[in-house]
């Protein structure tokens, strides 16, 4: 579905990234992890199209990324971004309703299908009945669904989502974590939580702007990679209630014990 | 069910037919008032008798000098100002939408201050020698400001791209400073008292000296920032959540800033050129249309272009017939009810979030 083969990034002289080649499969869900900094969104926004990569290139859907015109891409790929807001006093249903500019223009206007696909996008992420609410008026965690819904109104084939959980309460997280698993796209999704990375079918690991690891996730998050990538040394607990692996996390850098507080969970 | 389908159907194309009755009455009504409302009172008959012999030759008996003052002076105003507020309103939507900024206005990109700087080199100054007619001047000082003011916002990193749109509004306040300096300095050299006077009237908006040529200029800059805003009513929409979220929704968001600031541009410096600066309509107009229509553009653009031209035609009756005698600048009446309204606005969309 998605192929990048060596891409990089330079801005003012400071290379973001460098070298990161990765294949995406048709219905796989992507966590591509990292600490700050390390190139997370800027690899997200390449593939979206948002950013032209300074060297390599991406193939979407088996045509040249950079051949493609923005409407072009926006009907393969939907891009909810970390931070989106505004002021505007839009109503939830019309912020769905954006999702559809890709399909729309002067001479096709709004139809019966437009509308169809909006309802089906509120319905998929639980906010039916919230249509005509104002923007301002919703929680964080009602925000991200309806930005959840606008990429789905656009009825895309590839879903990239910079950190969706950031700043939710972890009720929120695991829902949003829960519908990202349900929607059967090809998605490729920024994470912070590496509990919650573990429910990815593939992980990509960033460090430093480089790819430094790519693989499914009992493979990925192993104490020696935890410790070199985000150091903090990591235990291995199963849950008993579902047996499921846990991560829990110490901090190496006893110097700084509130740099990784972030990731501990 | 389908019976209450069509009967639902009905009464919302009864709703819409009465939307555009309502819109058609105030595209006339409006510059009607503007030419019945005077320091002398014509009344409407005569108006009507004046404006059929010229359109259809119809051969009423009118007074000349009735018929001199409605066809050259009022009708030419009314239609003025009716192109500038429409025009300048929806400069305003456009600007607010793309620079996401609620107290972006056409003159913040240093349009005015440059025009102004334009107009007085010619007027006071005595540039071209009396050749250049003193808009000639004010249009190249506003496209030269703005043209600086692009550059400056681009070497300074912001410019039109993705990010950092911020860039544009600090750079329009920098370059309307240095040109309003300028014109200060040029007044405060060149000038005597009385050309001095004459041109802080004009600064502030002057609907005066508008004759037909000045219609031929208007109408057609009003119409075009109009309907190029109509045509990008979604690429204007897709800017709600941000320039990266618009390019997300597949707008080309460099080519559409271009376009559409450059119309904004144009459109203004058109308008500052016949009638002077006329503050507050760019900026109040638009917020007065979303809470009347909302935020969506294909409701907002038209709905702002509407009140813009009603706005500006009332604030025109206004300076002609506030103190009986005198004719105030119509900047200054547009700032009166503007800034109190802008208040107002504010405090409201407080209250409310």
């Amino acid at each position: 579905m998605i192929r990048a083969s060596d891409l990089g990034w330079r801005t003012r002289g400071k290379t973001i990234l460098q070298g990161a080649t990765l294949e995406i499969e048709k219905g796989e869900v992507l966590g591509l992890i990292g600490p700050n900094g390390s190139g997370k969104s800027t690899l997200l926004r390449m593939l979206a199209g948002l950013l032209k990569p300074s060297q390599g290139h991406v193939e979407l859907a088996g045509q040249e990324l950079a051949r493609m015109n923005q409407r072009e891409i926006a009907r393969i790929t939907a891009f909810v971004a970390q931070q989106a807001d505004t002021s505007d006093r839009i109503s939830v249903r019309d912020a769905v309703e954006l999702g559809r500019t890709p399909w729309l223009d002067a001479l096709r206007p709004w139809s019966e299908e437009d509308s169809r696909h909006v309802a089906n996008a509120l319905a998929t992420v639980e906010m039916q009945g919230f249509e005509t609410r104002d923007w301002i008026t919703l929680s964080g965690g009602e925000r991200q669904r309806v930005h959840i819904a606008r990429a789905l109104a656009q009825a895309p084939q590839v879903l990239l989502l910079d950190e969706p959980t950031n700043h939710l309460d972890i009720h929120h997280q695991l829902s949003i974590m829960r519908l990202i698993g349900r929607l059967g796209l090809t998605t490729i999704v920024a994470l912070h939580d590496l509990n919650q990375a573990m429910s990815c079918d593939r992980l990509g690991v960033l460090h430093q702007g480089r790819l430094i690891a790519l693989g499914s996730p009992a493979e990925i998050l192993t104490p020696e990679l935890l410790h070199c990538v985000f150091a903090v040394s990591a235990t291995e607990l199963i849950d008993p209630t579902d047996g499921t692996r846990v991560l829990r996390f110490r901090s190496m850098t006893q110097a700084l014990p509130d740099m990784n507080r972030h990731d501990v969970s | 069910m389908t019976l209450v389908l069509t009967g639902a159907r009905r009464v919302e194309r009864g709703r819409q037919a009465m939307r555009w009755i309502g819109i058609a009455t105030i595209l006339v009504a409006a510059p009607l008032a503007g030419i019945c409302i005077g320091e002398t009172r014509i009344p409407l008959s005569t108006v009507l008798q004046v404006l059929a012999n010229r359109l259809w030759d119809a051969g009423y008996a009118v007074d000349p000098i009735d018929e001199g003052i409605i066809w050259s002076y009022r009708l030419t105003r009314a239609l003025v100002a009716g192109a500038c507020g429409a025009a300048l309103a929806v400069c305003g939507v456009i600007l607010q939408s793309l620079l996401r900024n609620a107290l972006a206005d056409p003159y913040l990109l240093g349009i005015s201050a440059g025009a102004s700087t334009g107009a007085v080199l010619i007027a006071v100054a005595g540039l071209g020698a009396g050749m250049v007619p003193m808009s000639a001047g004010a249009l190249l000082g506003a496209l030269l400001a703005f043209g600086l003011v692009t550059l400056l916002a681009q070497l300074s990193g912001g410019g039109t791209g993705l990010r950092g749109t911020g860039q544009i509004i600090l750079a329009g306040i920098a370059g309307s400073q240095l040109f309003n300096a300028l014109t200060s300095f040029i007044i405060a050299r060149s000038a005597n008292a009385e050309q001095a006077r004459g041109i802080m009237f004009w600064l502030l908006g002057n609907l005066s000296g508008v004759r037909w040529d000045d219609v031929w200029l208007a109408l057609p800059a009003a119409a075009m920032v109009l309907l190029i805003g109509l045509w990008h009513i979604r690429a204007l929409d897709a800017f709600t959540f941000g320039a990266e979220s618009a390019a997300s929704l597949g707008i080309p968001v460099r080519q559409v800033q271009a376009v559409l600031i450059l119309a904004a541009a144009i459109a203004t410096a058109v308008m500052v050129s016949i009638v002077g600066s006329i503050g507050f309509v760019g900026l109040v107009v638009p917020h007065a249309a979303r809470f009347l229509v909302g935020v969506r553009h294909a409701r907002l653009v038209p709905a702002s272009a509407l009140i813009g031209m009603v706005f500006l035609i009332a604030a025109d009756i206004l300076s002609r017939v506030m103190i009986p005698g005198q004719v105030l600048p119509i900047g200054v009446v547009t700032a009166l009810v503007g800034a109190p309204v802008f208040a107002l606005i504010l405090i409201r969309g407080r209250a409310s979030s």
